[in-house]
């Protein structure tokens, strides 16, 4: 517990309203959208600028007090849930669009601005922000930033990082630090807003972020291809990508999904079918014409059973469907569901599919993949309950196993969401004793006393 | 009263349920209550997570939780967009019903749900006895809207402005019906609901008289009691469960077709929740009921095939969607349909969305009910209609608070009413 000079001086700094220390306000706070253990923050504290953000950091700095960032509380790896001791800093009062620069293609927004809705703004003055995370309806910038989330679109449009263009953020001695600039170039110094992307929170506490805006694609056009074996539908994926094709979405599901959508939303999917593409080309007219004449042609030659082209928005809402009822099918199969996204690089996706199919036997588990294929990026769902221990142990050992597959086939540990507390004993794994050493002595450098949430990322 | 374990193990009985939230926060999206206060306890996802922790004994404030369960509308509008299905009025309800045993009920709901409520006869009688007193604490606010306010009450109920109790309740005027179906052959049970019949009985002469424009035959039973939501809301279930029976039993083996309220609420009560609650002693009589509950727009656009036509008045009109019909049973287009026949019908921005009543909600939590009220104002006032209608009386008391209180000029009016108008 912190003491009540400390909670006051947090009041003084935000104001009474600002700051929770009851216990149901504490412990509403205590998790996130992880299956993992939850843990009671001493005190909530809502900030309304990032002059009050370093009040507070120089306050929990002093009195070596860790703090946990939450926005919308969406992650998935553990990397909001605080610690005991520690207190959650709320950054959903801070939600304002500061300038939205049409002339120069950039937004800047406080940390707490919601992705949706700053996807909508930017629409609706004729520019685009792509990174659309499966959260997007509630996740804040500030979070997406900080785990550089990504989407559906990240093959051919990147992820968040590929939008960031500067970060204010404090510092753990609660001093304000800038970096990167509103030019589309900028060698200023080293590239801080690049380090403070995917740092979790570790690192500084973002007060504004400075994002690009592309102009949207004129057209689109989403095509459904059905396949009788996975392979066909991956070498699908590699042939489109050969063919110097970047579709804006190329997502795959497989048998065990699309029956689980049959069940959940009954939109006419063949129940036999091995694996579906939903693919979907963006940009000039006459571009998307030639391109998705020549991806039908492709699914074709690749073998498919059937390829559904939409006419019109109408088409295309149906088409997309299957894809946006996944993980709510999923999710009603079993109480709890383990969504994971370890990632290869695309032409290995089949060997990954397969691996998966071999976990699901070896542990009998049921797994339902679909995701990110033009990106390698799959979300294997592992369907269990977590009240049965034994199955529980079971679903701990198959995670594990997964992570080794998609290692040894030069794949990482995450795509894209995080590794926070679920994946930090496997880092070493992946980039080695050295590289973690690296990173805990550049976190001690800034952070000497470790108040920046702490056990994350690092082991 | 049961201590703290007994009432985890209260709860423990909605575990199923409540495992099936995988604490994704999308519910943050579209909660009313979270979106004015951003804090996770007022999501459907925060109350759940509170739920279990008290079920696993992990938290010790069992009041602190139940104010924070209290605090929410029942719009379920979290429940409609929820990716996992999560049945979330049933843990609500029911999680409301166990912490209620725990405390104990206040000694004001007390009397009003066991002394008042779950007493029709006597209900009707004080509330006739209200009408004609009532003149003696209220006075006129608005005559645009007909309403009134009360400052001698204004530690209890603030400055509202409402409809005065009426002096012809439906109960008087139409004590009770039983004709047989007319030229369309078919004939209903109505149930006009409390609000109806004490507040706005001038809904009810309009559905009757639209039932006897359609030749339909009409069932209305005297003595009914409340549906009992408020009850069930405050975590009284065992009123509720005596209200239920009470109505089943003026209603069970009784010859009709469907079971017809002009009240969204009652409609959705009747649906979800009577059989949700049903006990050995109904449940039979409840299945076989909720199977004919309808509401009056889907009963005259689906059962009697009334459609849009072209003969429209000067008059503009909006829709707003009350969540008990239109996310709760999906009832959407049959309102609208009904409306488009005798008017210029033009839609508001985000007609779905609450208006921010919640029945006890706003008694509770006035400040936060006009708030999210204001939202719903503004897409009013923005649609540029003359008339708002609704399938809710509590909606149409929240929106004429809030209209009535600016000075606003736009009226607030039931489809049916507006339909039993274009009769004419």
């Amino acid at each position: 517990m912190i003491s009540k000079t400390i909670t006051d001086e947090f009041r003084t700094i935000v104001g009474d309203a600002n700051v929770m220390t009851s216990e149901v306000g504490r412990q509403s706070y205590a998790y996130d959208a992880a299956v993992l253990e939850p843990e009671i923050p001493a005190a909530v504290v809502r900030p309304s600028s990032g002059e009050e953000i370093g009040r507070i950091i120089a306050v929990c700095n002093d009195n070596t007090i860790p703090v946990t960032v939450r926005g919308a509380g969406t992650n998935l790896s553990g990397g909001t849930i605080p610690l005991k001791n520690g207190i959650v800093l709320l950054t959903n009062r801070m939600n304002k669009i500061i300038e939205l620069n049409e002339e120069d293609m950039y937004v800047r927004v406080e940390p707490g601005v919601v992705t949706a809705q700053l996807a909508a703004q930017a629409a609706s003055q004729g520019l685009f922000y792509p990174p659309d995370p499966g959260s997007q309806a509630v996740s804040t910038l500030g979070g997406n930033v900080a785990e550089n989330a990504g989407g559906l679109r990240g093959l051919k449009y990147g992820v968040t990082k590929d939008y960031v263009m500067g970060i204010d953020f404090y510092n753990a001695d609660g001093n304000k630090v800038t970096s990167g600039s509103n030019t589309v170039k900028c060698v200023t110094g080293y590239n801080l807003a690049g380090l403070m992307t995917a740092s979790e929170g570790t690192l500084g506490v973002f007060s504004e972020i400075t994002l690009k805006l592309i102009p949207p694609p004129a057209a689109s056009r989403a095509m459904m291809a059905i396949y009788d074996s996975v392979e066909a539908a991956t070498e699908t994926v590699a042939a489109i990508i050969a063919n110097k094709i970047v579709p804006c979405t190329l997502e795959f599901l497989d048998n065990f999904t699309i029956n689980a959508v049959e069940d959940y939303a009954g939109v006419d999917l063949p129940r036999d079918a091995k694996a579906l593409l939903l693919i979907e080309v963006d940009g000039h007219p006459a571009a998307v014409a030639e391109e998705s004449a020549k991806v039908e042609e492709i699914c074709k030659a690749e073998g498919c059973r059937t390829i559904q082209v939409a006419k019109d928005e109408a088409e295309k809402t149906r088409i997309w469907e299957a894809r946006r009822a996944a993980l709510s099918a999923l999710a009603r199969l079993k109480p709890t569901l383990i969504l994971e996204d370890a990632t290869v690089p695309r032409s290995k996706i089949p060997a990954m599919v397969a691996g998966i199919a071999d976990l699901a036997k070896k542990y009998d588990l049921p797994i339902g993949t679909f995701g990110h294929a033009g990106d390698g990026n799959l979300h294997p769902t592992i369907l269990t309950d977590k009240r049965d221990q034994a199955e529980w142990h079971k679903v701990e050992q198959c995670v594990a196993d997964l992570f080794e597959i998609a290692l040894s086939l030069s794949g990482t540990l995450s795509g894209e969401h995080g590794i926070g507390i679920a994946k930090r004993s496997f880092m070493v794994n992946e980039v080695g004793e050295s590289s973690l050493e690296f990173a805990r002595t550049m976190k001690r450098s800034v952070d000497p006393k470790g108040i920046l949430n702490p056990g994350k990322i690092i082991p | 009263m049961p201590g703290l374990n007994q009432l985890a193990q209260l709860i423990k009985q909605i575990e199923d349920q409540m495992t099936d939230c995988m604490k994704c926060g999308m519910c943050q999206a579209v909660c009313p209550v979270f979106t004015e206060t951003g804090d996770e306890g007022d999501v459907a996802r925060g109350k759940i997570f509170l739920l279990e922790r008290l079920s696993d004994r992990m938290i010790e404030d069992a009041s602190g939780v139940k104010k924070r369960l209290d605090k929410c509308l029942l719009c379920g509008s979290c429940a409609a967009s929820c990716p996992s299905g999560v049945r979330i009025l049933e843990i609500f309800v029911k999680a409301r019903a166990a912490l209620t045993q725990y405390e104990g009920l206040s000694a004001v709901k007390k009397l009003i749900f066991r002394g008042m409520l779950k007493h029709p006869a006597r209900l009707n009688m004080l509330t006739d006895l209200a009408a004609m007193f009532q003149w003696l604490g209220t006075c006129r606010a608005n005559t645009h809207f007909g309403t009134c306010r009360a400052p001698m009450l204004k530690g209890m109920i603030g400055g509202r402005h409402f409809k005065p109790i009426s002096k012809k309740p439906l109960h008087k005027t139409t004590p009770s019906l039983d004709t047989p179906a007319g030229k369309s052959g078919v004939k209903v049970a109505f149930f006009p609901g409390c609000v109806v019949d004490k507040m706005n009985p001038e809904i009810g002469s309009a559905a009757l008289k639209v039932f006897e424009h359609h030749g339909v035959g009409v069932f209305m039973p005297s003595n009914q009691a409340c549906c009992g939501i408020p009850a069930l809301a405050s975590g009284d279930q065992p009123t509720f469960e005596d209200l239920l029976v009470h109505n089943i039993e003026r209603f069970a083996n009784q010859e009709f077709d469907y079971l017809i309220t002009p009240c969204a609420t009652c409609t959705a009560t009747l649906k979800e929740l009577w059989p949700m609650l049903a006990d050995e002693r109904s449940e039979a009589a409840v299945m076989n009921l909720a199977g004919k509950v309808m509401d009056i727009s889907q009963f005259l656009v689906d059962v009697l095939g009334v459609k849009a036509d072209d003969t429209k008045t000067g008059t503009k009109v909006t829709y707003h969607s009350p969540c008990h019909l239109g996310k709760s049973l999906e009832v959407t287009a049959q309102p609208r349909t009904l409306l488009a026949a005798g008017a210029e019908f033009v839609e508001m921005e985000e007609a779905e969305y609450c208006c921010g009543n919640g029945g006890s909600f706003n008694l509770q939590h006035y400040e936060l009910s006009t708030r999210i009220g204001e939202r719903k104002r503004k897409n009013i006032l923005d649609s540029g209609a003359d008339v708002v209608a609704t399938s809710c009386p509590a909606c149409m008391m929240q929106m004429t608070d809030l209209l009535s209180r600016n000075q606003d000029k736009v009226r607030v009016k039931h489809v049916v009413e507006l339909y039993a108008e274009a009769l004419d």
